[in-house]
């Protein structure tokens, strides 16, 4: 099998899917003869036309709600937002619109919009180029959260959210554009809100997504050396969360540490606590752990190994939490 | 003529004087049948419109945003678009709801407090759900226009908003949009004089029919209370569009006589004595003279629109009240189209049958 880079796997979703959907549009911005900023449309406004594949003006919340009105038109649109730190313009089309817009027809007027955003840290970005806004988007219900954390996955999530009658937020994490995976591009496998387990162990179980999920391997791996065995779970998506396989593992292995880049207060890790409480309560043996981001805005990329968990940190809370 | 808009400026298109007489060419292609549909449409309008009122007072609405005095604005636009031309309106076009066949009942339920968005079929009326965030319908315009352009579809769609939405970022961004891809938009921009509590003269000190000029696409202003003159503009804009030649944007000058909603007291922020200048304005009263003078329409025919609406309104008063509120399950129904198991969780503990 050839090796792919998340970046050209997500360029192989959007292709195919501009192929087999023809209601499928691709814009956003410098996504046309640039081919993005990550190159992830690389070639596709040459192969499908400007129709179809369109540079727009600097205006998040208008790419966001001319989605909105294409989707009442027919049209799937897949917008991509630049940056990260530059989602929020549009922040009040998706929570206030794209998320409602079905439950207020109650069903007529469905929203198959995908909002891919090149997301977190790690790449040493200027400022509002490294955010972790997911929090803000799994709180909005009627939205659907996605997060691959390799290329396989990658093309995989993209285009079950491509075909998703609801809307979905992609969040691809820029740190792994880059990052090579072995194997086929399918669609095959779970729907989304399906996690995965990809390493098994029954010490601990760490819980993460996105650029973290190969920090927790690397932390596993480490830890694998000094007799411990970690679980090491993908959650792949946030919005819907897969309850079910959190509660497995946390009643399973007894031992859960939550992992994520966003800032401590209110990330995923506080949701997925208190699921695994209301889940694993009796069979926990030790308080759940969060390695987060810290509770300040992101930092400088001269600091920013001060603020991602490190493999060492997230190893020292594995440790603690299988002693406790 | 000197300006009867007492905010000055530019005077704006018009073709009925306040007095009911003609100063410019009233022939705008509309057959007499079709110049007294125009005045039937007000007349039900502005009946509806006080029977809501009184509605809310009764405690049969939550709140209600009153449209008195905007009936020629929203009755003349909604009457120029076709069938296929979709409307994007705000929170306060029941008018043009009514000209599109939506079902004022079904409209109502959005302010009765029963559903958000309001439950009829969007598609079907080519009405889209009432939008209350200021100024975000126009983008949900713009797009639905783009997608006309590319299936080569010759419809239009039309926003309404106004002065206030105007200053929003989201009308900048929309109309930029609009132009850039040559879409088939109409930017309706009701100017009534007042955004909740503050003045048009408090949003801009400019005029809103000018910024087109700056997007690259044509911007014209309208007397508002002028049914015939918004009927003609707005009908030169949906032929451009139809016609592939891009958005235009309409500042139609107007009043709402009444308060902001029914939770607004307009008596804290404006002098009654503006708001009887207004009056003498009227959009119906100057419609119902020029019609009866030109002979388009007798007294007979004008006596039947009142009794008409009577009879309407009746009936849709007693729908409106009869309306029940929705099951606790709906809350759940449509937030997804395939729920996940989590999601599910939570409705059966709504609904107190686990």
């Amino acid at each position: 099998m050839p090796e792919v880079t998340m970046s050209a796997a997500l360029n192989a979703a959007l292709r195919d899917a501009l192929t087999e959907d023809p209601r499928v549009l691709v814009y956003g911005q410098d996504i046309g003869r640039l081919g993005g900023v990550f190159r992830v449309t690389d070639g596709l406004q040459e192969a499908f036309g400007a129709n179809r594949v369109f540079d727009t003006p600097i205006a998040e919340a208008g790419m966001v709600g001319a989605a909105v009105g294409l989707a009442l038109a027919g049209w799937k649109a897949v917008v991509e937002i630049q940056f990260d730190g530059f989602s929020y313009p549009a922040l009040d089309q998706v929570v206030s619109h794209v998320a409602k817009y079905r439950e207020r027809t109650r069903g007529r007027v469905e929203m198959p919009i995908t909002i891919r955003i090149p997301s977190f840290g790690g790449i040493r970005g200027k400022e509002h180029h490294g955010e972790s806004t997911e929090t803000y988007w799994v709180h909005t219900a009627g939205l659907k959260v996605v997060v691959p954390s390799t290329a396989l996955d990658a093309y995989r999530l993209l285009r079950l959210a491509i075909a998703d009658p609801d809307p979905v937020i992609v969040l691809e994490p820029k740190a792994r554009y880059w990052s090579k995976e072995d194997g086929e591009l399918t669609v095959d496998g779970p729907g989304i809100g399906a996690g995965r387990v990809l390493l098994d162990g029954d010490a601990c179980t760490v819980v993460t997504y996105g650029a973290m999920v190969a920090r927790c391997l690397e932390a596993a791996e480490l830890l694998a050396g000094e007799g411990i065995a970690a679980r090491v779970v993908d959650l792949r998506s946030l919005s819907p969360l897969d309850v079910p396989l959190l509660g497995s593992c946390a009643r399973e292995t007894g031992r859960v540490v939550v992992v994520h880049e966003a800032p401590l207060t209110l990330g995923m890790g506080a949701e997925i606590t208190a699921r695994v409480m209301e889940e694993a309560f009796d069979h926990l043996e030790a308080p759940v752990a969060r390695v987060t981001g810290w509770d300040v805005p992101y930092p400088p990329a001269s600091l920013e190994q001060h603020y991602l968990p490190s493999v060492e940190r997230i190893a020292e809370a594995i440790r603690r939490t299988v002693k406790y | 003529m000197a300006t009867i808009d007492p905010r000055g400026g530019t005077e704006p298109f018009r073709l009925i004087a306040p007095d009911g007489t003609a100063v410019g060419d009233t022939e705008v292609g509309l057959e007499p049948n079709e110049l007294r549909e125009l005045l039937r449409w007000m007349v039900l309008a502005r009946r509806l419109d006080r029977e809501c009122m009184a509605l809310q007072r009764q405690g049969e609405l939550t709140v209600y945003p009153p449209f008195e005095g905007q009936e020629a604005a929203q009755i003349g636009s909604a009457f120029a678009l076709g069938p296929d031309d979709f409307v994007f309106p705000s929170f306060r076009e029941l008018a043009v709801a009514l000209v599109r066949g939506v079902d004022p009942v079904q409209y109502m339920q959005y302010h009765r407090g029963t559903w958000h968005g309001g439950p009829y079929d969007p598609r079907a009326t080519r009405f889209a759900p009432i939008c209350v965030p200021t100024a975000t319908q126009i983008s949900h315009a713009v797009g639905y226009a783009m997608g006309l352009r590319l299936d080569d579809i010759a419809a239009c769609a039309i926003a309404y908003f106004g002065d206030g939405s105007a200053s929003e970022g989201d009308f900048h961004e929309a109309a930029n949009m609009a132009a850039v891809f040559r879409s088939p938009a109409i930017l309706f921009c009701q100017n009534n004089g007042w955004a909740i509590s503050v003045p048009t003269t408090s949003q801009t000190t400019g005029e809103i029919w000018k910024r087109a000029e700056g997007y690259g696409f044509p911007g014209v202003r309208v007397d508002g209370n002028d049914v015939l003159a918004v009927y003609r503009v707005t009908k030169d804009a949906v032929d451009r569009a139809h016609d592939g030649d891009g958005p235009t944007l309409i500042e139609g000058l107007t009043y709402r006589v009444g308060p902001h909603t029914t939770a607004d007291d307009a008596g804290r922020y404006r002098d009654e004595d503006e708001v009887q200048r207004w009056r003498a304005l009227d959009p119906i009263e100057r419609y119902r003279a020029w019609l009866l003078a030109s002979g388009h329409a007798d007294d007979a025919f004008v006596a039947e629109c009142d009794t008409s609406a009577e009879a309407e309104v009746t009936r849709i008063r007693t729908d409106v009240i009869a309306t029940e509120p929705p099951p606790t399950e709906w809350m759940f129904d449509w937030t997804y189209t395939e729920p996940s198991e989590p999601f599910l969780r939570e409705r059966t503990e709504a609904l107190g049958d686990a």
